[in-house]
């Protein structure tokens, strides 16, 4: 059953193209190296022209399901295969079509062993990826889920650095065990929801409307939290990440903290959130406690790092503390700069990673202390490096800034507190960056390795372009980006602070439109009373 | 007497295999070692190919019995020969048909001596593991068990590795003792059948209509539970189980895994279930703490092993605690996850003894340290190895995942707690199966004999392709698998409880849901 304008199944061809490609590459002669990236970059490429589509026939008035494909799966338990997105799920797919491309240029020279299985790698866990962000059921949803775990498993384990195999093995274990447990409290909600209607079923949508009894909310609502709060990380279930990411070649990097993150605080937005609405606002305090020492923990431990990549990991402790942050300051503006800021942080620590990637490729060091007065002999790549700087401590006109200013505002609302550490995580993350950049990029140049540094090339500019474009595009004009996901961020608060009666009702486009405005959102309060 | 054809269909297939080792013992000489590999695969494949007639013609919505063969044998003491296959036995048996060739396979290589006697026992095993699945007579159905035990005891014997002759009579002393005591709950069943009814029989279809009291059904459990549990093998009868598969060869690791231990859990359904409702549903917390013991236990004690082929035989207790519990939460969910699940261990058990068989063939050992980084020295092992570890540790999209996730669901209906022991299970099957693909497959390689390694050869291939094609569909399309279960256990599930009420002396009346057979057997 396929129910939207184009009449195709567009969804599912998002997640076969990637699958196809890595069908497609299996057949490759493993020394035609040049032939195996052109064509991975190809698909990537291909598919991210695709998603796009989706943005000219997407109806950003409404919160509801589009594109939706629907069909029976697994008799007996009522497992379908149902995808759909809103906004939200609208934005991050975008954002995985879009970061898979660069991932591959990324890893163009970077990886030169194995090069065939890598991309395939890469292909599958970006079909895993978009599946998570369009499954509707919660067993497709987990099923995706899932699959991102194995080839990241490889990604980490074969073209890893020297500890690749201890780094390995706790990600899979810890990732695992996080989503073992979110498969049980599915199966709490699934009975709920079974002997609540009579209707024993894994749809999302059905699921939604419900109204589950506060005890039962708050165990489904610690299971999901472990398998969402692994992933993200939440602190202090973050010391799988570190890890990970030193291992991981820049690709690699790239990937987990642009997209894989995400699935985690995707989860909370769609799942816990509007499904779990009262244990929501219960588990508030804890979580606002969790995200704010995440915030301040992570860039205090980012700033001790003398490796590069390893700062910008434990940066994304930081940063993805203030997504959760915002998520539960459980108004309008909050979810919207959480959302926002998934975004953000995907782009700008995507970014920072690939140009980390640059510089280790002509020093193979990543050491702080390696480097000093790069911008006397690389001042193109001093000057993008820069631009990804500002976007990651947000500064003003870059896409960071919205996200963190959404996220106060909406952190001001519910906790001043919560709100007035936030804003203290916000600038010792600007102190850690800058003082790295400053040590790196500035100053003289204090090694004899470093003077004959070769500037970036053509190729190099071409792939951190389109970063500094969305970097610049978010940042001075963000509204393009805010109205697509406004009308369903706005039904998740509306659910999730007033407990609104669980019925379908008429999309307030009106409303979600005036919502779309970072400027208007602060009167939500104002007239979300008039519900 | 047999269904609309009146092709006497299930003996032949059950006989198939026979009839070829007839062949092979009395035609043929030792040194036709060719001519009797070929027998042996021709047979083994044709029989397959008779027995793919089953799901061509199996009528889904029937629960009962189908394509039934029904001839009085000894008529004083009510022995039929009776054989039937519904949507439970239908999977296992195709399941055997299909393991045998891959093991007739497996053996291509490996079995250089006494051949010809190899062969013969193997298409024999096939031949009573048949005979399990499709006796209706209890009586039958024994003679079977028995019989089984004779070939797989000898083949463990003559062509085991280095303790064969302790792990044989290990195995044979345990099953046989479980089986002396299950031929007493027989007997027991059958004497008091008679004397409450006046029909000695050992038919189990008309056993299962009226159950006997619950305080026989108490004895008879335990009776039926020491000759199926040793088969499971159920914490704590499972000791002769890592003894028996380190020392079979591979071919018989295999037929092991995934056709023997299902016996024992098949039994559970098709007998003890409906025969004995009431002694069931009294033993089903201790048969629930048991599983659930057993999940956790067997997989810590696999994490332990060093011997690769002992760690995949500890991981079956593992696997099949989650069969157990399955079976004993009592709802169609978990029903069909053991079903489905049987089948899957089968698959992924199967698979993986067939994978480190061909690692041995390469290095003569199984000590895990002693190859390490396989994965850039023999690629497409490494794929196979993997996808099968995945689908064994039920990861999503292959066949282990909807297996456990109906035996999940059913857990969590009948308490949330034994859901949260089975998830624990799951992680733990995931450490040490990833340990043990980690360990093996990545990092630099390195192997102690020196010499490189060959990558799988054709026939490895043509061997495992099938196994993981069947692991994708089961995991990726597992509808048409369920659908066949899915009248059959129903109706079990209805009978079960039917039989529970009558045990506890209430009058039912003939319900139309029960089919008509019912009614005409009361009006006799």
């Amino acid at each position: 059953m396929i129910e939207n304008a184009l009449g195709i199944p567009i969804l599912s061809i998002l997640i076969l193209i990637p699958l196809l490609g890595a069908g497609a590459l299996f057949f490759f002669p493993s020394g035609q190296k040049e032939a195996i990236r052109s064509t991975a970059f190809g698909v990537a490429l291909f598919n991210f022209v695709i998603s796009l589509i989706l943005l000219f026939y997407f109806d950003s008035s409404t919160y509801k399901m589009q594109f939706v494909e629907k069909a029976a799966w697994i008799p007996g338990i009522g497992v379908e295969y149902f995808l759909g997105m809103d906004g939200i799920s609208l934005l991050l797919v975008l954002l995985t079509t879009f970061t898979s491309a660069i991932a591959i240029l990324a890893s163009w020279s970077a990886i030169d062993e194995r090069v065939k299985e890598y991309m395939i790698h890469l292909m599958i866990l970006e079909a895993g990826m978009i599946g998570v962000f369009v499954a509707l059921d919660m067993i497709l949803f987990f099923v995706f889920w899932e699959i991102g775990l194995i080839p990241m498993f490889f990604l980490i384990g074969v073209w890893g650095g020297p500890r690749k195999l201890y780094a390995n093995i706790k990600f899979f274990l810890y990732t695992l065990f996080g989503s073992v447990f979110m498969l049980v409290g599915i199966l709490a909600l699934y009975y709920a929801h079974g002997s609540a209607t009579g209707e024993y079923t894994f749809n999302l949508l059905k699921l939604y409307e419900v109204a589950y009894p506060y005890n039962l909310q708050w165990w489904v609502f610690l299971t999901f939290f472990l398998g969402f709060a692994i992933k993200v990380p939440v602190f202090p279930f973050h010391t799988w990440l570190p890890d990970a990411h030193v291992e991981a070649p820049t690709a690699g990097s790239v990937i987990l903290a642009a997209v894989l993150l995400k699935m985690g605080t995707y989860g909370f937005v769609r799942f816990n959130l509007p499904l779990l609405a009262d244990a929501s606002r219960a588990f508030t305090p804890f979580i606002l406690v969790l995200a704010v020492i995440g915030i301040v923990y992570g860039a205090f431990l980012a700033m001790a790092q003398k490796d590069i990549k390893k700062l910008v990991a434990y940066s994304s402790v930081s940063h993805l503390g203030a997504v959760m942050a915002g998520l539960f300051a459980l108004n309008q503006q909050g979810i919207d700069g959480g959302v926002l800021q998934m975004i953000n942080h995907g782009v700008s620590t995507g970014g920072l990673f690939l140009v980390i990637g640059m510089i280790y490729e002509r020093r193979h060091t990543r050491l702080i202390s390696d480097f000093g007065g790069i911008a006397r002999v690389m001042p193109v790549y001093s000057a993008l490096v820069l631009i990804i700087v500002f976007s990651s401590i947000g500064l003003p006109g870059t896409n960071g800034f919205v996200g963190e200013i959404l996220i106060l505002m909406g952190l001001f609302k519910t906790s001043v507190t919560a709100a007035v550490f936030a804003a203290t995580g916000v600038i010792l993350g600007a102190a850690y960056m800058l003082w790295m950049t400053q040590r790196v990029i500035f100053g003289k140049i204090t090694r004899r390795e470093n003077l004959v540094l070769k500037d970036i090339n053509a190729r190099e500019v071409l792939v951190l372009l389109p970063i500094i474009g969305l970097i610049l595009w978010i940042g001075i004009y963000p509204k393009h980006f805010l109205s697509l996901s406004a009308a369903s961020t706005a039904r998740i608060a509306e659910i999730v602070e007033r407990n609104a009666p669980k019925v379908e009702r008429a999309p307030h486009a009106a409303e979600a439109a005036r919502h779309a405005e970072p400027h208007e959102t602060v009167h939500a309060e104002a007239h979300g009373g008039t519900h | 007497m047999t269904g609309l054809t009146g092709f006497p269909i299930l003996s032949t297939i059950a006989f198939l295999p026979a009839l070829g080792a007839l062949v092979i013992i009395l035609f043929y000489k030792k040194d036709w070692i060719d001519l009797i590999k070929w027998t042996a695969l021709g047979t083994s494949v044709a029989t397959f190919a008779v027995s793919l007639y089953l799901p061509l013609t199996f009528d889904m919505a029937d629960p009962g019995l189908q394509w039934v063969e029904k001839t009085v044998w000894i008529e004083r003491f009510g022995i039929s020969y009776y054989m039937g296959v519904d949507g439970i036995s239908l999977l296992l048996v195709l399941l055997t048909t299909f393991m045998t060739i891959i093991c007739i396979l497996a053996s291509w290589r490996e079995i250089n001596t006494k051949l010809k006697g190899y062969m013969a026992l193997f298409l024999l095993t096939e031949t009573f593991s048949l005979g399990i699945f499709m006796a209706m007579d209890l009586f039958l159905f024994y003679v079977f068990w028995e019989a089984v035990l004779i070939p797989m005891v000898f083949i463990i014997g003559i062509w085991g590795g280095a303790r064969k002759f302790y792990s044989a009579i290990k195995f044979f002393i345990f099953t046989f003792a479980g089986s002396l005591f299950m031929l007493l709950g027989i007997l027991a069943v059958y004497f008091y059948h008679g004397k409450v009814t006046g029909v000695y029989t050992f038919d189990s279809t008309i056993l299962s209509l009226a159950p006997v009291a619950p305080a026989v059904q108490f004895w008879v459990f335990i009776a039926f539970f020491l000759g199926f549990a040793v088969k499971v093998p159920m914490f704590p009868l499972h000791t002769w189980l890592p003894d028996a598969h380190t020392d079979a060869p591979t071919a018989g690791s295999i037929v092991l895994a995934a056709v023997l231990l299902k016996l024992g859990t098949y039994a559970f359904v098709r007998f003890t279930l409906p025969m004995l409702p009431n002694a069931s549903m009294l033993f089903a917390p201790l048969m629930i703490g048991v599983s659930l013991f057993a999940i956790i236990y067997g997989a810590l004690v696999t994490i332990a092993q060093k011997d690769i082929k002992k760690l995949i035989a500890y991981s079956s207790v593992s696997h099949m605690g989650f069969v157990m519990l399955g079976i004993f939460v009592f709802n169609i969910e978990g029903l069909k996850g053991s079903v489905l699940q049987m089948l899957n261990h089968g698959i992924s058990t199967g698979a993986l003894f067939l994978l480190v068989g061909m690692i041995y063939e390469r290095t003569h050992t199984r000590t895990i340290g002693d190859y390490t980084g396989l994965f850039k020295e023999l690629p497409v092992y490494g794929v196979f190895f993997l996808i099968v570890v995945l689908s064994s540790m039920g990861l999503p999209t292959t066949n282990g995942f909807v297996g456990e996730l109906f035996i999940l669901i059913g857990a969590f209906k009948a308490h949330w707690v034994y859901a949260v022991f089975v998830a624990f299970g799951v992680l733990l099957g995931a450490v040490y199966l990833i340990w043990l693909f980690q360990r093996v497959f990545l990092g630099n390689f390195h192997y102690a004999g020196g010499h490189g390694l060959k990558d799988l050869g054709l026939r490895e291939i043509i061997e495992t392709a099938p196994l993981i094609i069947l692991i994708f569909w089961i995991g990726l399309y597992p509808k048409p698998f369920l659908n066949v279960m899915d009248a059959s256990l129903t109706k079990l599930v209805e009978q079960v409880e039917t039989n529970y009420r009558k045990g506890n002396g209430e009058v039912i009346p003939p319900q139309a849901s029960l089919g008509a057979a019912v009614v005409e057997r009361k009006v006799e």
